[in-house]
């Protein structure tokens, strides 16, 4: 898999605290990465070294196998955590001054910027100033300076903060096409829906350091527990060397149950065991949710 | 370096393009073209004349007390009980009593008026008698008017530099104008722009929206963008108030112009008759000179003299010492607004910049009197007080290598700001909701990029 964005070993220190303590994150190309951990955790302090905001004390970042360079901020959009726009500019202005600092030309840019006031159907508001907007329209406007010069690597942070739910769907929807059309999204959140559905890849960062990284399938693999969820009519009894049961309730005759499978035992052969004892209706395996991977590695729960 | 042009552009035209620079720019000079025109207006127009009655029991001063513009003098002949019950109906404004032992009895005289009494009628009603108790007395000694005259010598002295180039006529009052308004107007703008780049930075710091930027741009761009932007706005400013000020300055004098010539020789003709015959010849000697009533030597003697000062040399030197002062100061302004998270908390980092330059603004009102001892000699070197103080001191000249040091000194100062603020301003842009101390400044200075 080809990769857009290699960090090795990156530590950040500041006076009394170490922000980033020898991290090491693969960003494969066209996908959306999810970059998770809890607050205070390193994760700005990451993004902004990504950004050439600050540069580490120690480690390399390579874009494209290449150093990172000025060259590459035209080629990172980044829409930050603590965001905002100048209050007195004109909604056209600002999006044209943003849009030139990376790099657009004035007319591309009013081309590109057309096109996105058609798409969100703000036309309206070019003359407006920024004051006049909404807190959730300054979000859309934000939103737009960050993908206008449609660069290959998309860092958004918390970027559904601020959004109802209508239009976190529309940026949503945004966020897949440009997915599709071949950028590469970092995604940090603390909104574990939103990576469920949204992320093919995360890492998770704990007090300054990756604790966790890989696909999302790999990540669910490895922290599956070999429980599934059961029901069926008639009794349930543990099966020495193939399942036990951890939990069993009833409505009516119907039971429901959670079964461990043994570390040994095949799936086929724990179906086997249980049908031969009762009538299954359903059959299910548990699969960790990204919340439940989240908490449990933060939480420093070992992983079964 | 192209994204530092757009950053200039932006910061320039916000501003310019506000209504309130427009208003100030426009009403600036337009105020102090009101204001002066006010006061002349004023000065012109109060000559209603003021009746005056005198009753002179001597009868030395029957019509010698000489009218003027503001007073026309009566001498009605009744005493003293009669005028006084008469004075509401007479519709006098004021009344003057001269006993007859005037010229024993100094302090006789008494003047009555409804309200107070005005010092200049006062002086004037003093005066005259002062003058003809004088000529009494001179002729009854056997001295004439004129003899006294002559035996009075005027001098008047010429200040001359002693210079490689030869002698130079110089004026130092032309020189500690032009000084001092130098220097007042650099002290002004470091002020007024400083504050303007402090409240730039804030802005950005508190809307959020520097992160955005300083991912396009390096934190030092933007900050020397804005630098640049401002100084720019303030240059615009000065030039604009300038043309103004002149454009007004010349519409109103000419407006003004005809009305205080009337006025002057009208005024001047009232002084005149003041004076003593000798003394009014003297005067219409003067008048037929110089076209107006104030002594012909003075005035063409300091615009002679701020001839030969070194013109080139000021303007040159201003606007060096106006852009150095103003980028060292204000890249400290800037590193202040990136430090706070609100103007509340300013306070404590403004008072260490501000006092170097209230400092200097009062050293140089030491330095016009002695523009060249030891302490107008430091002050020009420090890059904190020379834009101020060198100004005052370039009009009376000042020795080639200490201009060449105090300039090398001032660009070395401010690229020493500049780099400190820099290493400030890109911390501190990024640290929200913290109030930070001095002890973190100086730790920011020293972290790594």
């Amino acid at each position: 898999m080809e990769q857009i964005l290699e960090i090795k070993n990156i530590v950040k220190q500041y006076a009394n605290h170490r922000a980033l303590d020898n991290v090491s994150i693969t960003i494969p190309k066209g996908e959306i990465f999810g970059l998770l951990g809890p607050n205070g955790a390193g994760k700005t302090s990451l993004i902004r070294i990504i950004n050439q905001i600050t540069a580490p004390d120690a480690g390399e970042i390579l874009f494209e196998g290449k150093h990172l360079n000025e060259s590459h901020i035209y080629r990172i959009g980044y829409l930050p955590e603590e965001r905002g726009l100048y209050k007195k500019m004109k909604v056209g202005d600002h999006l044209l001054y943003l849009a030139r600092l990376k790099g657009l030309s004035k007319a591309d840019a009013m081309d590109k910027l057309k096109e996105w006031f058609i798409k969100f159907d703000i036309k309206s508001w070019w003359d407006k100033p920024v004051e006049d907007l909404s807190k959730g329209m300054q979000q859309k406007i934000q939103f737009v300076a960050t993908i206008l010069h449609k660069p290959d690597l998309i860092i958004l942070d918390e970027p559904f903060s601020g959004f109802d739910p209508i239009n976190a769907n529309i940026i949503k929807d945004e966020i897949l096409s440009l997915k599709e059309n071949g950028s590469t999204i970092i995604f940090s959140t603390h909104r574990m829906e939103s990576v469920e559905e949204l992320c093919d890849h995360v890492a998770l960062i704990n007090k300054s350091e990756k604790v966790l990284d890989g696909s999302k399938k790999e990540l669910k693999e490895k922290f599956k527990d070999n429980t599934f969820t059961v029901k069926y009519t008639g009794e349930l009894k543990n099966t020495p060397g193939v399942f036990s049961i951890t939990q069993v309730e009833n409505e009516d005759s119907l039971y429901t149950g959670i079964v461990k499978k043994e570390e040994n035992a095949s799936i086929n052969e724990m179906i086997g065991a249980i049908i031969s004892q009762v009538e299954l209706r359903t059959f299910v395996e548990n699969i960790p949710t990204m919340n439940d991977i989240f908490i449990r590695t933060v939480n420093g729960v070992p992983s079964l | 370096m192209k994204n530092i042009l757009l950053i200039i552009q932006r910061e320039y035209l916000t501003r310019v393009k506000k209504k309130s620079f427009i208003v100030m720019t426009i009403l600036g000079p337009l105020l102090m073209g009101l204001m002066y025109g006010f006061i002349i207006w004023a000065a012109i127009s109060s000559t209603d004349q003021k009746q005056i009655d005198v009753i002179d029991e001597s009868g030395l001063f029957i019509n010698k007390i000489p009218a003027s513009a503001e007073y026309v003098f009566n001498f009605p002949n009744i005493s003293l009980e009669q005028a006084k019950s008469n004075f509401k109906e007479s519709k006098r404004d004021a009344l003057v009593y001269i006993p007859a032992d005037i010229l024993d009895n100094k302090n006789g005289v008494k003047i009555f008026a409804d309200s107070g009494v005005p010092l200049e009628l006062q002086n004037k009603i003093e005066g005259s008698i002062e003058r003809e108790i004088e000529n009494i007395k001179l002729t009854e000694a056997g001295i004439t008017r004129s003899l006294l005259e002559s035996a009075k010598i005027n001098i008047g002295s010429e200040t001359i530099n002693l210079k490689e180039g030869g002698e130079k006529k110089s004026s130092s009052a032309a020189a500690t104008i032009i000084g001092f308004v130098c220097a007042f107007l650099i002290y002004m703008s470091v002020f007024i722009y400083g504050a303007q780049v402090m409240r730039g930075v804030m802005e950005e710091k508190t809307s959020r929206i520097v992160e955005v930027i300083i991912s396009s741009v390096k934190p030092f761009q933007l900050m020397i963008g804005k630098i640049v932007g401002v100084g720019l706005v303030g240059l615009t400013q000065f030039t604009l108030w300038i043309l103004l000020t002149l454009g007004i300055f010349s519409i109103g004098g000419s407006i003004l112009g005809s009305k205080l010539m009337d006025s002057q020789s009208s005024l001047s003709q009232a002084q005149m008759s003041n004076l003593p015959p000798e003394a009014r010849e003297l005067a219409q000697q003067q008048m037929q000179q110089g076209g107006s009533g104030i002594p012909t030597e003075m005035m063409p003697d300091i615009f002679s003299a701020a001839a030969t000062l070194p013109i080139a040399t000021i303007i040159i030197c201003f606007l060096f010492y106006f852009l150095g002062g103003y980028l060292l100061y204000s890249a400290l302004f800037g590193a202040v607004g990136s430090a706070v998270d609100g103007d509340t908390d300013t306070q404590q980092f403004m008072l260490p910049i501000t006092i170097p330059i209230i400092a200097s603004f009062i050293i140089a009102q030491f330095v016009m009197r002695d523009p060249n001892g030891s302490l107008a000699f430091w002050a020009s070197m420090i890059p904190f007080t020379s834009p101020i103080i060198m100004m005052v001191r370039i009009p009376f000249g000042v020795p080639v290598w200490q201009l060449v040091l105090s300039i090398s000194l001032l660009i070395g100062g401010f690229i020493f700001t500049t780099w400190l603020a820099a290493r400030i301003y890109r911390i501190g842009i990024l640290m929200y909701g913290k109030k930070a101390s001095w002890k973190e400044l100086s730790k920011w200075v020293f972290y790594k990029g």
